[in-house]
């Protein structure tokens, strides 16, 4: 068990196809990785946490920072008026007077917003520090579903952004009325794409540094690119690009598009940075990640088809609502236009009609994530399938096949712009149905069938794009804008080979891998060409911008890796030993095309003997330049920039290739619901890859499977929750639920092999096909199980109950209930009794009397007296272990003396917040009794909502019934032990 | 996601500790495992002056068995109650539950009785105390005392101990001939905190069910055998009532309730007829 | 009757904390509140252990501590005073020798990222040696404190059973 990197050996055809050994794992496995956090930092460097706002929505009155400076070991406090000072708003995706900020200023827009950096010799004590700002808000009402968004009144986030829309475009392909109006049948579908996000293992993790003297700024960053993004930052920093290094570290813990939500935070910290004129290094938490990090897009759609008799779809009409969070920020609204050329899936459709809306609301911003707008649009498009299928009577297999692109029609433009490379459709269908064995999944469901039991059998076909074109973004203008702007394009790739004096060879990308094995699989491309081991062969994929080859399109994502960067690998190692064939063939007196490179030697066919070692060739450039042929300028370093000729900025008819390869994907699966508790077991899943070429078929096999694993979170598992008010639901991993290895069983995974004929090696993007088809594939299994045509995801069994368990009979007492809060609702209702010895006029001049509230209010201290209906206190509230410091304010209104008051309540601070009013009635009851009864509705929200809101909601009617109790209590008089007990009760319980 | 600022204190006695209680005025909590209390505290939610380690009290450390009761030590850790060749044979219903705890990696250190002092109503051990009658032993400077389950579990996360109290072990009954026992829990992965989860006892003279995860605390009922068996878990259901959360509707609790709860008091029952036959033979 | 109490160690301050790292000594100083991964990683230096939520949930801290796998992030440095500890750095045999169980992640893709990986070997290095004869479903039981969102769990659970299997036939591997 030796780690022999040089047992290696060889196949037929090369390196490049086997499954060798990853050059990464040795020190992974070691513990010897070097993430952001594990590097060693400048001496001083200090260490910044993040205030975040509570709030989804409220403008900032105040912000006090003067005890947190002066704190021991705290450096600086930024807080947006400082950000302001020294930066410019960073670019927003659409033409509007929108700004948008790394960090709130005035006001917040969604709960997890920065609101203030602390900076201090550690994050113990910047934490410390954060607990030390006081931040005064006012609530403004919030907004949080799209289509809520877009009603007249609705609270509106930036006033730049009328209607909360930042961008509606309509475009029509074809002849999508004439379809419509003469097509048979006219069947759609209503989704309600939930939000999920890849949340990698690693979070963010910045490390900022400025130079004063240069005005320039040092970043290193777990950023995973477009380098495009190296433009926003260096403008909102407000320098030149060459005043911005961005590093990468060498290792990155998981990214799935994730980490290019990153940018915003080397914003922040560069200028803490600046401000604390010492390095600053931010490792971001978990809950900051499910609170501050990118998520995918919600969005609602609405997807109409024109279908003939026989279940061919004639037309598409899609209406999308994209939901971008509270800040339009770069790429968005990317998510929405990724896939604007493959609208039509992996179907021939010519006639299409598409009404793009992006709006706004108060949740966290979006971002890239693995499919990156794929699932938004497959899910429709494959239950839309499934539904024609079901509303015609038809085989869904049927209704796939009859409208699947025909292999004799590649490479096929779409009816919106974008080129499918190659595939053969139908053949990979068949291949999967056969070899994965879908007859059997048929005798399983009507053999579970049979029995009574809950079987369904989903499937669904989709185009996998990859390498996007960087102008596919531009789509979202008209083609006038467009001209204007001037065109956006292409996808460049960087690779550079470097040959040492002792002849051993380097390869440096700009590809920034996240866990891919970037390394493994370029030193196989390389030492193929050089007639190598991958063991001979060095790869650097970390990336400085002040010394390496880098494009806009840089960077590790759209699955670019494979089909764009090693291509330009290999085309940059092929055009270097073209340059060492011709001094070899100098001294070998062949010719430089015959010359063969392999097993470290390079020789002419005819004489093997007669053999050059490849390293002393290598060397040649460095020892003896003299000597090189006239041709051969230099032979040390090659570097190549490789854009494919196919994507073309968006044309005036908004067609585009949004992508340069396009994977094909067919799946289906068997799943069993519990009848009793909804729970969806997965029987078999079958997923068929046309990935073009396989470089290296572990990875590629990986690849399926991690992205099958994301794809059955966000199936069964996953949603980023937000009640109705804005509050997060799931602030921690115990409410965002990520599938585990008992989750996740293991899928069949086929493969139909056709070669792209658009990249240098052949191969397409793999990785994110899954999260694209696997959510609508389990979905329509259980919706065939179920026989149920509205589905949504997560699928929770819960969900399922209505469907499972028909209507619920009523309570055996039919006795009056209070209203009960729905699903993620956070307000609280309640109502409640006492009956006092006292009569409601004794009652009355009580309640006026301060002393008394002072006395009924749990954990109040410092109680003021502001008017004769308003007062002011200190709270301690607790709850089993959770006990918080808040701010109250207490006030009555609506006298009517002896019978009626109401109570008003505010309770601020930094575990959360919490609003209710509650009216009092006071009724005789014979001579000297007061029955005293009370209802109330509280809300109640912030950090706690997102931790256990559970808990939260079982606190705040704790205390709000405590508080009445205590009332009622106090009034009579007479029970003051009791009154005390309570009071040592409510102690104890903190 | 840091702490704030406490002391620490590793106590070698059970005096030690309640000393401590007694002096902080509710600003110390003990620390066990930490596997509740430790979360709370990175998020800063609970802020305590001062942590006593009960982990080194030799006199906590151990599970007693009197032959009817087996009384579990403050500083017993779930694994290794878990992993005791005899917890099963002694009682049935916790080595059922135990593996429903968290992972292999949080029971590892997490205690029982860290669980019980956490009271979450989704939690398996309140629930399996509770369908157990079993007591929970109080011990301050003041007094010792034992509260049956169900005075001590007083609302979500909240509990009847003392601000001075330590909780000194938990009890439970051994298994007694002609008793059978169920374990069922549903949530929305392994590990997770119950959605609904059953424990039931029966014996020759009543079915007992306890359910967790759905009411504030853990709640028990006696149920007929007979015919009445569904109206009674309906009224069960409706008694208990459930709210809406993230993870399952309050309909659909009360459904788990009918349904599963059901069939887990008949698996209790049958198990009872499978150790009569086995202690026949 | 009872000895004197122990002292307080206070909040704000320093103290020595001593545990056994990999069968080697180790100490440094921390506050109360140090959590042991903090400890481990920015005192002494051991960064193959790895945070990924510090709540207890994903499972990329996990370490053993005597002899148990154990969530770092649920453990304060001062409660690890005086414990073993064994963490990624302990598990290869020589600088250049992995382990059996590294030696199969490597050999079936168990890790892509390898953020996760540390955690779950020691996880699995505890199981293997406790239950040499583990099947699959013990696997993915253990498995399921960990969150792994690169692999998939397939690769991982493949590298575990052909761990075991290396483990049962030693010689054969
Ligand atoms: S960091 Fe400890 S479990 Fe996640
Ligand atoms: S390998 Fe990346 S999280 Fe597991």
């Amino acid at each position: 068990m030796t780690l022999d990197v040089h047992a290696q050996t060889v196949g037929e055809g090369g390196w490049v196809g086997i499954s060798i050994p990853r050059v990464e794992d040795a020190a992974l496995l070691a513990g010897r990785g070097r993430f952001i956090d594990d590097l060693g930092m400048p001496p001083g460097t200090l260490h910044a946490a993040i205030l975040r706002s509570p709030h989804a929505h409220a403008t900032i009155e105040s912000i006090r920072t003067d005890a947190a400076r002066a704190m021991p070991g705290v450096a600086a406090i930024l807080t947006g008026t400082e950000l302001r000072a020294l930066t410019t708003s960073l670019v927003v995706g659409v033409k509007a007077p929108v700004e948008c900020w790394p960090m709130a200023i005035d006001r917040v827009r969604y709960v997890g917003e920065p609101v203030a950096v602390a900076v201090a010799t550690d994050r113990y004590l910047a934490e410390d520090a954060l607990d030390a700002i006081e931040v005064s808000y006012a609530p403004l009402p919030a907004v949080v579903a799209p289509l809520d968004a877009l009603r007249d009144g609705a609270p509106l986030l930036h006033e730049g952004f009328p209607g909360n829309i930042a961008s509606d475009r309509s475009f029509s392909y074809g002849d999508p009325d004439g379809a419509f109006a003469s097509a048979p049948h006219r069947i759609g579908v209503d989704v309600d794409y939930p939000r999920n996000a890849c949340t990698p293992i690693e979070t963010y993790g910045v490390v900022a540094e400025y130079d004063p003297a240069l005005d320039a700024y040092d970043v290193l960053a777990n950023f995973q690119g477009p380098f495009s993004i190296h433009a926003v930052i260096a403008r909102a920093l407000r320098v030149p690009g060459n005043r911005l290094r961005l590093r990468t570290p060498p290792d990155s813990g998981g990214s799935f598009g994730v980490k290019q939500g990153i940018f915003p935070y080397i914003v922040l910290i560069a200028v803490a940075a600046r401000l604390a004129g010492r390095p600053v290094k931010w490792i971001e938490d978990r809950m900051e990640h499910l609170a501050g990090a990118v998520s995918a897009t919600n969005r609602v759609t609405r997807l109409q088809a024109a279908v003939a008799e026989d279940g061919r779809i004639l037309a598409l009409d899609w209406d999308q609502i994209e939901d971008c969070g509270a800040h339009l920020r770069a790429p968005e609204p990317a998510t929405l236009y990724r896939m604007h050329g493959n609208m039509t899936g992996a179907y021939a459709i010519r006639n299409l009609r598409i009404r793009n809306r992006v709006v706004v609301t108060n949740k966290l911003p979006t971002g890239l994530n693995r499919g990156f707008g794929g699932p938004q649009i497959y899910f429709p498009l494959e239950r839309l399938i499934s539904r024609i299928a079901a509303t015609l009577g038809l085989d869904p297999l049927a209704v796939v096949r009859r409208n699947l692109v025909p292999a004799d029609a590649f490479p096929y433009r779409t009816a919106t712009g974008a080129l499918l490379d190659s595939g053969d459709y139908r053949a990979a269908l068949d291949v999967a149905l056969r070899d994965g064995d879908h007859e059997s999944l048929l005798a399983r469901r009507a053999a579970a069938r049979v029995e009574g039991r809950l079987y369904g059998i989903g499937y669904a076909a989709v185009v996998e794009p990859s390498v996007s074109n960087m102008g596919y973004i531009t789509t979202v203008l008209t083609a006038a804008e467009r001209r204007r702007a001037g065109p956006k394009n292409g996808a460049q790739a960087t690779a550079t080979i470097t040959l040492d004096p002792v002849g051993s060879v380097s390869v440096h990308v700009a590809s920034v891998p996240q866990g891919q094995g970037h390394r493994t699989v370029l030193s196989q491309v390389v030492a193929d060409v050089f007639g190598l081991r991958p063991s001979d062969i060095r790869v650097v994929t970390e990336l400085d911008t002040a010394k390496d080859a880098w494009s806009i399109a840089s960077g590790n994502y759209a699955s670019r890796f494979a089909p764009a960067v090693a291509g330009a690998a290999q085309i940059a190692a092929t055009r270097l030993r073209e340059r060492l064939a011709r001094i070899a063939a100098a001294q070998l007196n062949a010719r430089a095309d015959e010359l063969v490179f392999s097993a470290g030697k390079v020789f002419s066919p005819g004489n093997p003997g007669n053999a050059i070692p490849f390293t002393r060739l290598a060397a040649t450039g460095h020892w003896a330049p003299a000597t090189l042929p006239e041709e051969v300028e230099q032979s040390l370093r090659e570097t190549v920039f490789w854009t494919p000729p196919q994507l073309d900025a968006p044309n005036d008819a908004d067609e585009v290739n949004s992508s340069l390869c396009h994977g094909f994907i067919f799946d289906f699966c068997g799943v069993e619901v519990d009848r009793d508790t909804g729970e969806i077991r997965l029987d078999r899943y079958v997923t068929m890859h046309d990935c073009g070429r396989i470089l290296h078929p572990g990875m590629v096999a990986g690849q399926i499977t991690g992205g099958f694993a994301h794809a059955l979170g966000a199936a069964l598992l996953e949603e980023q929750s937000y009640a109705p008010d804005g509050s997060l639901l799931t602030g921690t991993l115990a409410d965002y639920l990520i599938p585990t290895a008992r989750e996740v069983p293991e899928p069949v995974i086929l493969h139909y092999e056709t070669p792209s004929p658009f990249t240098p090696l052949g191969a397409k993007g793999v990785g994110e096909g899954n999260t694209m088809s696997t959510p609508v594939c389990i979905a329509n299994a259980v919706a065939d199980a179920l026989g149920l045509a509205d589905i949504r995801l997560p699928l929770l069994p819960s969900r399922l109950s209505e469907a499972l368990h028909g209507a619920e009979p009523q309570p055996p007492h039919h006795e009056a209930r209070p209203p009960q809060a729905t699903q993620g609702e956070r307000t609280l209702f309640g109502r409640g009794r006492a009956s006092v010895d006292a009569t409601p006029e004794q009652l009355w001049a009580m309640l006026l009397d301060p002393a008394l509230l002072a006395r009924v209010v749990p954990g109040a201290d410092n109680v003021r007296r502001e008017s004769d209906t308003r007062f002011r206190a200190e709270v301690t509230l607790g709850i089993g272990p959770v006990r918080g410091r808040y701010r109250a304010e207490i006030a009555l209104s609506d006298l009517d003396p002896p019978r009626a008051v109401t109570l008003s309540g505010s309770v601020d601070g930094a575990l959360g917040f919490g609003r209710g009013r509650g009216r009092l009635r006071l009724v005789p009851v014979g001579q000297a009794r007061t029955e005293l009864t009370y209802d109330y509705e509280a809300a109640v929200g912030g950090k706690i909502a997102s931790i256990g809101g559970r808990l939260l909601d079982g606190a705040a009617r704790v205390v709000i019934g405590q508080f009445f109790e205590s009332l009622a209590v106090q009034a009579s008089g007479r029970r003051p032990s009791l009154w005390r007990r309570l009071l040592r009760l409510f102690r104890r319980r903190a | 996601m840091k702490p704030a600022r406490f002391a620490y204190q590793r106590a070698a006695t059970t005096e030690h500790v309640l000393e401590a209680l007694h002096r902080s005025g509710g600003e110390a909590r003990v620390i066990a495992g930490g596997q509740s209390l430790v979360p709370m505290l990175n998020m800063r939610l609970a802020r305590p002056a001062l942590l006593v380690d009960i982990m080194h009290v030799a006199a906590l450390s151990h599970v007693d068995d009197d032959g009817a009761r087996l009384i579990i030590g403050a500083g017993v850790r779930q694994r290794d109650l878990e992993m005791r060749h005899d917890t099963a044979a002694r009682q049935p219903l916790l080595a059922m539950a135990l593996p429903w705890l968290g992972h292999v990696q949080t029971r590892s250190r997490g205690t029982v009785c860290g669980s019980i002092a956490h009271a979450d109503p989704s939690a398996e051990l309140p629930l399996v105390l509770t369908a157990l009658r079993g007591e929970v032993h109080l011990r301050s400077r003041r007094r010792a005392r034992r509260l049956p389950a169900e005075a001590f579990f007083t609302g979500m996360m909240v509990t009847a101990r003392a601000e001075d109290e330590l909780i000194e072990a938990v009890s439970v009954p051994a298994v007694r001939p002609g008793t059978g026992y169920a374990f069922r829990e549903i949530s929305r992965r392994h590990g997770d905190f119950a959605i609904a989860a059953f424990a039931a006892v029966a014996d020759e003279k009543e079915l007992r069910l306890a359910i967790g995860g759905v009411a504030e605390t853990p709640k028990a009922r006696v149920l007929p055998t007979d015919q009445g068996l569904d109206d009674a878990l309906d009224t069960f259901a409706w008694n208990l009532e459930a709210r809406d959360d993230l993870h399952a509707s309050a309909r659909y609790r009360r459904e788990l309730v009918r349904r599963i709860g059901r069939e887990v008091v008949l698996a209790a029952i049958r198990d009872r007829e499978a150790r009569a036959l086995k202690e026949a033979t | 009757m009872s000895r004197q109490a122990p002292a307080v160690l206070d909040a704000g301050q320093r103290h020595p904390v001593r545990f056994t790292l990999n069968g080697r000594k180790a100490g440094g100083e921390a506050e109360p509140r140090m959590l042991l991964h903090d400890f481990l990683r920015h005192v002494l230096g051991a960064t193959g252990t790895h945070v990924g939520c510090e709540h207890g949930i994903c499972g990329a801290c996990t370490v053993q501590i005597d002899g148990a796998p154990a969530r770092a992030c649920l453990t304060l440095a001062v409660q690890a005073d005086g414990a073993e500890i064994r963490t990624v750095e302990g598990l290869a045999l020589a600088p250049d020798r992995l382990s059996a169980l590294q030696e199969a992640f490597r050999a079936h893709h168990g890790l892509q990222c390898g953020f996760c990986t540390p955690g779950i070997l020691m996880s699995l290095d505890a199981l293997l040696r406790e239950r040499p004869d583990c099947g699959e479903a013990e696997i993915r039981e253990t498995l399921s404190g960990h969150l792994c969102r690169c692999t998939g769990y397939t690769p991982i659970v493949k590298a575990a059973l052909a761990a075991a299997e290396a483990l049962r036939v030693p010689h054969h591997a």
